[in-house]
């Protein structure tokens, strides 16, 4: 059991997850009051010591069914001791693999039965059911073959091509159609059909479980821990999240702005305090016998922080300007006074479109199609949207204004106009410049970010939420 | 330690239900792991999900007395830990130099100043002081500064307060410790190293009905059904704030309180604005309801 919770500990580390050695003790405390074969209350034991943070569940659970799935009573392989049975394990994955010796009636089904039993699961919301048809399914189409080294992606996508769960749906809603001899009120039929895909998406979990735990018996935890690594949520690379990881990281963005702000207001808060309130202060020596024995001060008048964003929303940062307009958008809504500008070769100021729209994807579609940011051929030219920009705004950045670049600075070989951002950072009170490039791209080919880094206060690469926080938290 | 408060995890869970608090295979976990680890929990989570509910449910299980801390920006170690009564104190200087010649040394003085007497208690050091049993509540961590955040660090690991006039105060008991963040903002290592946590989410859809029929009377069973169903439905639109589950049981009180059997599109329509805060959201849930469906 020891060696087994080091390896997992070991596995969560390598995952990414910081796990300190008093947090480790605590699991291994923990676990002693919990009975093993409760494998819920098992997990969130470990949970609730060892993850500190809800965008690394996922990472655990992982981790966690990797390294115990297999460790179930329902798969006997587990001894007194809670050591794993070598013998049992063995025959049970053999059995598993020729997927036909002995293991009930589920096992051996032509696909027509599986599907129908899969049908009748489905409707009934039947969990057990669910489960070993999970389970037939996956003997029946993954094909799986022991010794490859994969993580199963492939035979998911086989067995569920074979389970043709789209058709499912259609069946499974015609069903509860004829149930309710067909007289459904829109409302319902929407509450029926997301009550099945969610059936069918809790079938799809099983399925890949059942997956995983067939390759953790052949491949063993370790190797398989290792193919199924992925980058946690702070660390994804902007520029190649895929759609899931884009909304995660959206979510995340909302409190780190709200940060930004609390950082940029709590600045001026502490900064000193005002004058002395005389009256206040006599008030207050009367309780002490007319000892003024605590001065009392105003506060000081706050100035409210603004901030102007000036963003590059071209082709080569595509990905990253999805990112920015988010992390603008979250921004308008944390400060009282936002101005942002996207540009191109071209600039245009587009806080209008974000204060008017209540929806961010109603927003970002009104920059992306309003916006006018072409001026020639749509390539990045910042000299020319740079000069656009002090011609019509420089005049409104003042002491109070934090002015922030977002862009890769490729300026495709044209004019820098660094002299606008030397302009800007005198009058601002300060600027900074977030680029969505890898350090080491920087000042090659036609990025010319030194250039105009010289006059910022600072050049921070943001290709991640843990770099963008770093950046927030050094603010202060 | 009381290793006989909760018996094990059945119990904890049976016990939450006796006082009306629906927990889950998580939340009951954690609970029953924080009595018997001595370690306090930080619970995180979207507003309105029984955070606060949790620990006050926990105390009515354990029947504990609730001393409670409601963080916000600001907040000091003379509002949560301990103050000196300075008007007391100053009084009692006066009265000594008005009485005789101050012949009393000032130590003496000062020995006799700084004692319980003069001591007022806050939140944090009566639930340590305190001689029956404590369930602690630090509500809102997350609005504190990061630097008054360290003001907890003794409490929640060691159970003690340090007074430099008056040494360490130990605990008489444990006491059963909670802090609820609505993760605006990142808290410290050291904190989150210190608890254990527990993330609680909205409930899943039979949790969510169960929540509802334990604690909105005389609704039925469809109802209430139906009612979970359209809540996950809209929780699943892209919206400024989700209906929470306190919004959720309002909504289900409304609905029994108008007297409707099975709600149609027209009524959640009618209603939105109670499961709903923001006029942006009522309007893009209403046409979702009616032009997907």
């Amino acid at each position: 059991m020891l060696d087994l919770m080091s390896g997992f500990v070991v596995e969560l580390r390598n995952a990414g997850l910081p796990v300190s050695l008093t947090e480790n003790l605590d699991a291994m405390e923990a676990v002693k009051h919990i009975p093993i074969e409760d494998r819920a209350a098992f997990k969130y034991a470990l949970a609730a010591t060892l993850v500190k943070n809800e965008q690394h569940w996922k990472a655990f659970e992982t981790v966690f069914e990797v390294y115990f799935s297999l460790r179930g009573p329902e798969y006997n392989v587990l001894d007194e001791d809670g050591e794993i049975d070598e013998d049992s394990l063995e025959e049970w994955m053999s059995q598993q693999m020729r997927g036909m010796g002995g293991q009930g009636s589920a096992e051996d089904m032509s696909p027509e039965e599986i599907a129908e039993m899969l049908f009748r699961a489905l409707m009934n919301a039947d969990e057990a059911m669910m489960a070993a048809m999970a389970r037939a399914a996956v003997t029946q189409f993954a094909g799986m073959e022991p010794g490859r080294p994969v993580g199963g992606t492939y035979y998911l996508y086989r067995t569920l091509r074979n389970l043709d769960l789209d058709g499912m749906m259609d069946r499974l809603m015609e069903e509860a159609q004829q149930r309710s001899d067909g007289d459904m009120t829109p409302l319902q039929e929407r509450l029926e059909r997301e009550e099945f895909e969610n059936r069918i998406e809790d079938l799809k979990r099983e399925i890949e479980a059942e997956i995983r735990r067939r390759l953790v018996a052949d491949r063993g935890a370790e190797a398989m821990a290792k193919t199924l690594r992925k980058p946690l949520p702070e660390d994804v690379d902007f520029m190649h999240a895929s759609r899931e990881e884009m909304a995660n990281i959206r979510k995340a963005i909302q409190p780190l702005t709200r940060k930004l702000a609390a950082r940029l207001a709590r600045k001026r808060k502490h900064k000193r305090k005002g004058p002395l309130d005389f009256r206040a202060t006599v008030r207050q020596s009367l309780s002490y016998g007319g000892v003024p024995a605590e001065p009392r001060f105003r506060n000081p008048r706050p100035n409210k922080p603004e901030l102007v964003v000036v963003a590059d929303i071209s082709g080569s940062v595509a990905a990253f300007a999805r990112f920015t307009l988010h992390l603008v958008y979250a921004l308008q809504n944390q400060f009282s006074k936002v101005r942002s500008f996207v540009f191109i070769d071209g600039l245009d100021e587009v806080t209008h479109m974000f204060q008017d729209e209540e929806d961010i994807t109603n927003a970002v579609h009104r920059v992306n199609t309003e916006a006018d940011v072409v001026w020639v051929d749509g390539h990045s030219d910042y000299g020319h949207a740079f000069g656009v920009f002090w011609e019509n705004f420089g005049s409104e950045i003042n002491s109070k204004s934090t002015v922030m670049f977002l862009g890769d600075a490729r300026n495709n070989y044209h004019a820098t106009n660094a002299w606008v951002v030397k302009e800007t950072a005198k009058k601002a009170r300060s600027v900074f410049w977030l680029n969505p490039e890898p350090k080491s791209y920087w000042d090659t080919g036609d990025s010319v970010i030194t250039e105009y880094a010289t006059h910022t206060d600072g050049v921070f690469e943001c290709r991640n939420l843990r770099q963008l926080e770093g950046f927030v938290d050094n603010l202060a | 330690m009381g290793d006989t408060m909760f018996g094990d995890l059945t119990a904890v869970r049976d016990g939450l239900k006796d006082v009306d608090y629906l927990a889950d295979d998580g939340i009951a976990s954690v609970v029953f792991l924080a009595e018997k680890l001595g370690k306090p929990v930080l619970i995180e989570g979207p507003a309105g999900t029984g955070k606060t509910e949790l620990a006050k449910s926990v105390a009515a299980m354990s029947k504990a007395r609730l001393i409670r801390l409601q963080c916000y920006e600001g907040l000091d170690e003379a509002k949560a830990l301990y103050e000196w009564n300075y008007k007391k104190q100053l009084l009692r200087i006066q009265a000594d130099r008005g009485s005789e010649t101050s012949s009393e040394d000032w130590t003496e003085l000062q020995d006799d100043i700084f004692n319980d007497e003069f001591l007022l208690t806050r939140p944090l050091l009566e639930a340590i002081s305190a001689e029956e049993k404590i369930v602690l509540l630090i509500d809102e961590v997350d609005r504190v500064e990061v630097e008054t955040e360290a003001l907890l660090l003794e409490i929640l690991s060691d159970y003690q307060v340090s007074i430099p006039e008056l040494g360490t105060i130990e605990a008489n008991q444990i006491p059963l410790v909670f802090l609820t963040s609505n993760n605006t903002r990142e808290l410290s290592e050291a904190l989150k190293r210190r608890c254990l946590f527990l993330h609680i989410d909205y409930p899943q859809l039979e949790r969510e009905k169960e929540i509802v029929l334990t604690k909105v009377e005389g609704i039925s069973d469809n109802l209430a059904e139906q009612v979970a169903r359209i809540v996950r439905s809209i929780r699943q639109i892209e919206l400024k704030k989700s209906p929470s589950v306190s919004e959720t049981l309002d909504w289900a009180r409304t609905l029994v309180l108008l007297g409707v059997q099975s709600i149609d599109v027209e009524q959640a329509k009618e209603s939105l604005h109670i499961l709903l805060k923001y006029q942006s959201d009522i309007e893009k849930t209403a046409k979702e309801l009616t032009v997907e469906g």
